[in-house]
């Protein structure tokens, strides 16, 4: 018996939902249907009238979920894919994002995000957004990498007070398996030290941590021991460990799916070396997607984006600097 | 099932006096606050813009009136006479405009972006339509709580009917059925730009229809038609008959902030019907029907102008925050503030 990435964010809201009666679902397809990807599946028979299928209005969408929170719910909504949710951008960043701090009112709201490039998705399903929303001030951003997380962040996601934009990656939905759900969880907003190593640090998040963790196989074979750090949230981002494992290793990689321009990447470098410059051997190093639209042919996305082979040939020309 | 759209007229003899002294009186108030608010603008005392509803206060005032306990308001730009209907205190407004630390929004936001969520009083942020499907989501979560007969009102201008916001909140509370009531001032002008250039359709009363949903339309510069129609409309909102589109024709008697000084504005609209002065209709009216004398009225202004000085003096003393004490903090989970700021430690 095992249980997928997917399964892990379904059975989340299931649980969420029978242990909170202030807790619904509202997106589209989300009802009968069972969402685009089945992450609601079953849920709208079991939870009658708390399982919503919603016009195709990403905007009142979130709108609904802001206003819902302010009386006390604690809304999911699905963004469909992560790249539609620029149409609910304003009422993410400008309505969500200020409530708290305009009006001391919190706003628990999940804004699920089925991120990140597949196999001919093209440019407008294959989205990474964390870095423009971890820009706005008054949101949490969590991009959960592993089917452990995927579970228990999202249960956290609905127990904060405050708005969680949830990137949830559609590579890992259905290949990404555990043996079963978590009992535990460690803390949101710590990172999580996925791979030990004293050489060289990669920073990562969401699919890409499975990228650099086949990297950093691969390098062993070399006698390298590369340290892998699975960020878990981009916001809050967990400085205090990348700085301890940079300081452990002195050569630092960031490794994302996103686009390079001003992105998580860009920010986890400049921490690195306003905070601690000292802490490094050699220049920082970072990989991101390419600065274009995501492609549609395979060949093409497949270098449009890093890869464990590309990761490596990285790692290798950090090690010898 | 779809609604159809009644445009309703609505004879002015059934209207409750005492209700319309109460109107007229908040409508007295709320002129004299952005009396008082244009003339602290044109002193210097405000930072940044005032943004009045002078020659909307019949209409906003209607808006908010029928509302009760536990419903909800979201007014935007030109409701200061409906945010008083419904609670807001001249106090607050100006310690809104000054920035003091003891107003609603203490400081971190200003002028007409106020508001007290938890008491269903919404605070609109600067983006038109926006507010359309938040109103619409308390609506929903206090049905989803199994709360019935709790009314949602919000406002918008004609500028604001071409959002996209406006449009996909009010279609969605029509699918959702929720107790909506969408309250259009047509003013004429969205800022600079006429209706002309903003809409094609012959009456915004026609995108009711559209939604499927019930319209109505009035006279807003009319206080008596005004509160009819919003009775009507709020009525039957709370009785389960879904959302209700209120279109009122008026004109937005000053610029859009007071900046401006309205030069744009069709010298011919000011002298017609449109362009009337609804205080000095509200006072005809009350007059007309032995509802109230000159002198009652005259003695009410005096006594409006004195608490508008009274709560000025008060917010003028109040200090702003100090930046100092702020825990500059935008999310309320404290373990999740994400604590790297270059200002941090200066």
């Amino acid at each position: 018996m095992s249980v997928t990435y997917l399964e892990a964010i379904r059975a989340a809201q299931e649980k969420a939902l029978t242990d909170d009666p202030r807790v619904f679902i509202y997106g589209q397809d989300v009802g009968a249907f069972g969402g685009a990807f089945k992450a609601t599946k079953n849920l709208a028979a079991e939870f009658p009238g708390r399982v919503m299928d919603a016009p195709l209005s990403e905007d009142a969408i979130v709108g609904l979920a802001v206003g819902a929170a302010i009386e006390g719910a604690r809304p999911i909504v699905e963004m469909q894919f992560a790249d539609f949710s620029t149409v609910g951008f304003n009422q993410i960043v400008n309505q969500a994002a200020t409530l708290y701090y305009r009006t001391e009112v919190p706003c628990p709201i999940v804004v699920r995000l089925p991120s990140g490039g597949t196999l001919g998705a093209g440019p407008f399903h294959s989205q990474s957004m964390e870095a423009v929303y971890a820009h706005y001030p008054g949101l949490v951003v969590m991009t959960p990498a592993t089917v452990e997380d995927a579970y228990s962040m999202m249960l956290e996601a609905v127990a904060i007070d405050d708005p969680v934009i949830f990137c949830e990656h559609k590579l890992l939905y259905y290949h990404l398996k555990a043996d079963k759900l978590p009992d535990t969880a460690q803390p949101v907003g710590k990172a999580r030290i996925a791979r030990a190593g004293r050489d060289a640090t990669v920073v990562t998040y969401s699919a890409m941590l499975h990228e650099s963790l086949q990297a950093a196989e691969d390098l062993l074979e070399d006698g390298w021991q590369i340290e892998v750090i699975d960020l878990r949230t981009v916001k809050p981002l967990d400085t205090d460990t990348i700085l301890a494992s940079v300081a452990r290793t002195g050569r630092l990689l960031v490794v994302g799916e996103a686009w390079p321009w001003g992105g998580v990447n860009a920010e986890v470098i400049s921490r690195v070396a306003t905070e601690g410059f000292g802490l490094l051997d050699a220049a920082p190093m970072r990989l991101n997607a390419r600065d274009t639209p995501v492609p549609y042919h395979p060949d093409l996305w497949a270098a449009h984006r890093p890869t464990a082979s590309v990761i490596a040939a990285r790692l290798r020309q950090l090690l010898t600097q | 099932m779809v609604t159809a759209v009644k445009a309703k007229s609505v004879a002015c003899n059934d209207l409750d006096p005492a209700l319309l002294v109460r109107a007229y009186r908040v409508m007295l108030l709320a002129r004299a606050t952005e009396d008082k608010l244009a003339s602290l603008y044109r002193a210097g005392m405000i930072k940044g813009g005032v943004f009045l509803g002078k020659g909307q206060e019949a209409l906003s005032t209607a808006s908010s009136i029928f509302l009760q306990k536990g419903d909800i308001f979201g007014p935007l730009i030109r409701d200061q006479a409906g945010r008083l209907a419904f609670g807001d205190t001249v106090l607050d407004t100006f310690r809104t405009y000054l920035g003091s630390a003891k107003g609603p929004m203490r400081g971190r936001d200003g002028n007409i972006h106020r508001g007290r969520p938890r008491e269903g009083y919404y605070a609109m942020i600067s983006h038109l339509g926006a507010l359309v499907p938040v109103v619409a989501g308390g609506l929903y979560a206090r049905r989803l709580r199994g709360e019935t007969g709790v009314v949602g009102v919000t406002s918008i201008g004609d500028g604001g009917t071409s959002t996209g916001a406006f449009h996909e909140g009010v279609n969605l509370a029509a699918v959702e059925r929720l107790p909506l009531v969408v309250v259009v001032a047509n003013n004429q002008y969205a800022y600079s730009t006429p209706n002309s250039r903003q809409f094609a359709c012959a009456d915004l009363l026609d995108k009711a229809a559209g939604y499927g949903i019930a319209g109505f339309k009035c006279d807003g510069t009319d206080p008596i038609a005004s509160l009819e129609t919003l009775q009507l409309a709020v009525q039957a909102a709370r009785e389960g008959h879904g959302p209700q589109m209120v279109v009122a024709t008026l004109l937005r008697l000053v610029g859009h902030g007071e900046h401006d000084d309205a030069g744009y504005v069709d010298a011919a609209l000011r002298q017609a019907n449109v362009g009337r002065d609804c205080l000095e209709v509200g006072a005809r009216q009350l007059i007309g029907s032995d509802f109230a004398t000159a002198e009652e009225i005259a003695v009410w202004t005096k006594e409006t102008q004195a608490e508008v000085e009274g709560a000025l003096n008060i917010a003028q003393r109040e200090k702003g925050p100090d930046p100092a004490d702020e825990d500059w903090q935008a999310i309320s989970t404290e373990r999740l503030v994400d604590g790297h700021h270059d200002l941090e430690d200066e």
